[in-house]
């Protein structure tokens, strides 16, 4: 059984994003969601965006498929897929770019569903529509593609609707239509925040699967260490805007080199180890994000800085530095090329 | 002689009507809690864990009178809580406060928080008015925040600031028993764990027994004595929290903890658990309420339901396999 797959750096990267900035609002108030993010996603890769809410994970998300909408906009950066500027396509283009090489997948599926279709029409809609099927065949198409996801008796299934499907059935759904085209990157935020733990651990084995047969990139965004430990290759940790840091999944859940990193690895409780030791919190809480304030976002609640006592955090923002060559960190306190150790 | 538990629970029922169609016949019962006995001593922690709409949330309100029960008895400080007169159900819901899960919506967006917390003071009729005001301030400082967030609206606080204070507006009161329904599942982790640490250093302090409701099984190992676990209104096994988690004998309880993944990399393949979807909660099986999902059922579980049964010190398991061998957890993992 394949467990990590070493990272396909080598070679041009399905998506790469270039500081990438998002803004919410005008004037004085202006919120900066995402401050000049460098990503990029290599064919087939599974990487996953870890961040507290306000990190402006979820921006990103939306940012790379241009959907921020009025007041938000996209201010700056770069946004390539397959060498394709996204930022620069036309409308038809984005349209046709999102239906074919993108799925999606949000948290709440039955938010996502036409309450009113059955639900083999809405997995059927996009081989109508992009694949130009006849309504015969797109709907044989849908329920092989119901059957493919694990949904019991598909071809009845596909008659329901919503409402009559559990939330475990309607991620299945959901992600049905988001693999109906064979994208090659797959888009999942938050997929299985919604779910019962023992429905979430079947929905994270298919996306796994599906990504894996198909060779489908994903970025899947979510605020769980432990869905990240099951299905990344790589990680990406936000905090206020940035990514403060960027490795292989092995060394992100094991010894991560940024403070904000750690803390998080330490705060969450873990089965089987948890009992008589205290929690360590993270104290204080995220910065306000439309102000402008010199040094880097986490100083403030950095447990590092204050024993180092380090002045150089509070004034100026540490650049996102290659320690290795699949890891990059943003920290003025971390030793170089060997990893942090705190 | 021995003490008489804080709270003591028997036979609880609680149904819902299911109805259908433009007049709302009904057509069914969905019994939430079905036939729920469970005590819980001063100063103790009981977590109850199970699946969305396993009836976890209708037990946890219930036991404080938030709603009525179809049957059984609530005793809470030895006062049988539905044969009590209104007057003095109101004295006694003062002993026992509740916390939400979503402290955005709790709290009256038009009101201060220090005054939505003094509100409980007023209510109770607790100390002299003008003594009310200092009160909210020492509790404020108590759950971690300043005196004058107090004069805050819900708008500006954080979620972690405002869950502190829907906790101070239950540990207002001096309660002996504070329900506790996903108190963190609303909140970012970091979050999360300032507020565990808070409630186990408050539990301490002013020896208050929580009924902590949770789907987060982690969550519920790091602050539960004890635990409880539900499935679709019955509590199918129950033991101290270290025992549960290290040796868990029912196969329900077992694919909860083996459906958690990992932070540990080394076992991202390990199997998982397929349990199937979740029963029609209006519908459940003959027997065994468990048994269609069950990996080891047997024509005896059609037949008849177990009982909640000891098998050991304070370990009680509703599984009529649960006397034999232990399960392997590779035994519940399909191909």
């Amino acid at each position: 059984m394949t467990t990590i797959l070493p990272s396909p750096r080598h070679g041009p990267p399905l998506l790469e994003i270039r500081d990438l900035r998002t803004q919410f609002g005008f004037g004085p108030g202006t919120v900066n969601a995402v401050q000049g993010v460098d990503l990029r996603i290599a064919p087939g890769e599974i990487v996953g965006l870890v961040g507290e809410s306000g990190s402006g994970k979820s921006v990103l998300a939306l940012s790379i498929l241009r959907l921020i909408q009025t007041p938000g906009r996209i201010a700056g950066g770069q946004i390539l897929f397959d060498g394709r500027d996204v930022l620069a396509m036309s409308a038809r283009d984005l349209g046709r770019w999102r239906g074919r090489d993108i799925g999606i997948i949000f948290q709440q599926p039955q938010g996502c569903l036409n309450p009113v279709r059955r639900i083999g029409w809405q997995v059927a809609e996009p081989l109508r529509q992009q694949e130009r099927l006849t309504r015969r065949a797109a709907w044989d198409g849908a329920v092989s593609l119901l059957r493919s996801v694990g949904i019991p008796a598909p071809e009845e299934k596909a008659l329901a609707y919503p409402h009559q499907l559990s939330g475990g059935q309607a991620q299945r759904v959901m992600i049905a239509i988001a693999l109906a085209l064979r994208p090659r990157l797959l888009i999942a935020d938050e997929p299985t925040t919604a779910l019962d733990v023992t429905i979430q651990a079947q929905i994270l084995e298919l996306l796994r699967d599906s990504c894996r047969h198909a060779g489908t990139s994903l970025l899947l965004v979510t605020h769980d260490l432990g869905v990240v430990a099951r299905l990344a290759d790589r990680v990406a940790v936000m905090y206020a805007g940035r990514i403060v840091e960027d490795g292989p999944v092995a060394t992100m859940l094991d010894d991560p080199g940024h403070p904000y990193a750690r803390g998080l690895l330490r705060a969450a409780p873990r089965l089987g180890q948890s009992g008589g030791e205290r929690l360590q919190d993270i104290p204080g809480g995220i910065p306000d994000l439309s102000r402008a304030a010199p040094g880097c976002a986490f100083a403030p609640r950095c447990g590092r800085r204050a024993s180092l006592a380090l002045a150089r955090c509070l004034e100026e923002m540490p650049p996102l530095a290659t320690v290795r060559p699949d890891h990059r960190l943003r920290c003025w306190a971390a030793p170089d090329a060997t990893g942090a150790r705190s | 002689m021995s003490i008489p538990p804080l709270l003591q629970v028997e036979g609880l029922h609680v149904r819902y009507p299911v109805r259908k169609g433009l007049f709302g016949g009904v057509v069914g019962t969905i019994n939430a809690v079905d036939g729920v006995s469970l005590t819980l001593a001063r100063g103790e922690t009981l977590g109850l864990v199970g699946e969305s709409g396993c009836g976890k949330s209708t037990l946890g309100r219930t036991v404080i009178a938030l709603q009525r029960p179809s049957a059984g008895t609530v005793l809470f400080r030895n006062q049988d809580l539905f044969a009590l007169p209104p007057d003095q159900l109101k004295r006694q819901r003062r002993f026992a406060q509740f916390i939400f899960q979503n402290p955005r919506t709790c709290f009256d967006p038009r009101r201060t928080v220090g005054a939505s917390v003094r509100m409980a003071l007023d209510v109770q009729q607790m100390l002299d008015r003008q003594d009310r005001d200092e009160a909210v301030a020492d509790i404020f400082r108590k759950v971690g925040l300043r005196p004058e967030h107090r004069f805050r609206y819900p708008h500006e606080l954080s979620g972690g600031q405002l869950q502190r204070i829907g906790i101070a507006r239950a540990l207002i009161l001096k309660p002996s028993l504070i329900v506790c329904d996903e108190p963190v599942s609303a909140l970012d982790v970091s979050v999360q764990a300032q507020i565990l640490n808070l409630l186990r250093d408050l539990r301490a302090e002013f020896e208050l027994a929580l009924l902590f409701v949770s789907h987060n099984l982690a969550v519920v190992e790091y602050i539960a004595d004890r635990v409880a676990v539900m499935y679709y209104g019955r509590i199918v096994e129950t033991a101290p929290a270290k025992q549960l988690f290290r040796a868990p004998r029912h196969p329900y309880t077992k694919a909860l903890l083996a459906a958690v993944p990992s932070i540990d990399v080394a076992r991202r393949d390990d199997p998982v658990p397929r349990l199937g979807d979740p029963p029609d909660p209006a519908r459940l099986p003959s027997g065994c309420r468990f048994r269609n999902r069950c990996p080891i059922a047997t024509p005896r579980c059609a037949e008849h339901e177990p009982a909640l049964a000891g098998v050991d010190a304070g370990h009680a398991v509703a599984c009529w396999a649960a006397e034999g061998a232990a399960i392997p957890i590779s035994a519940m993992a399909g191909g």
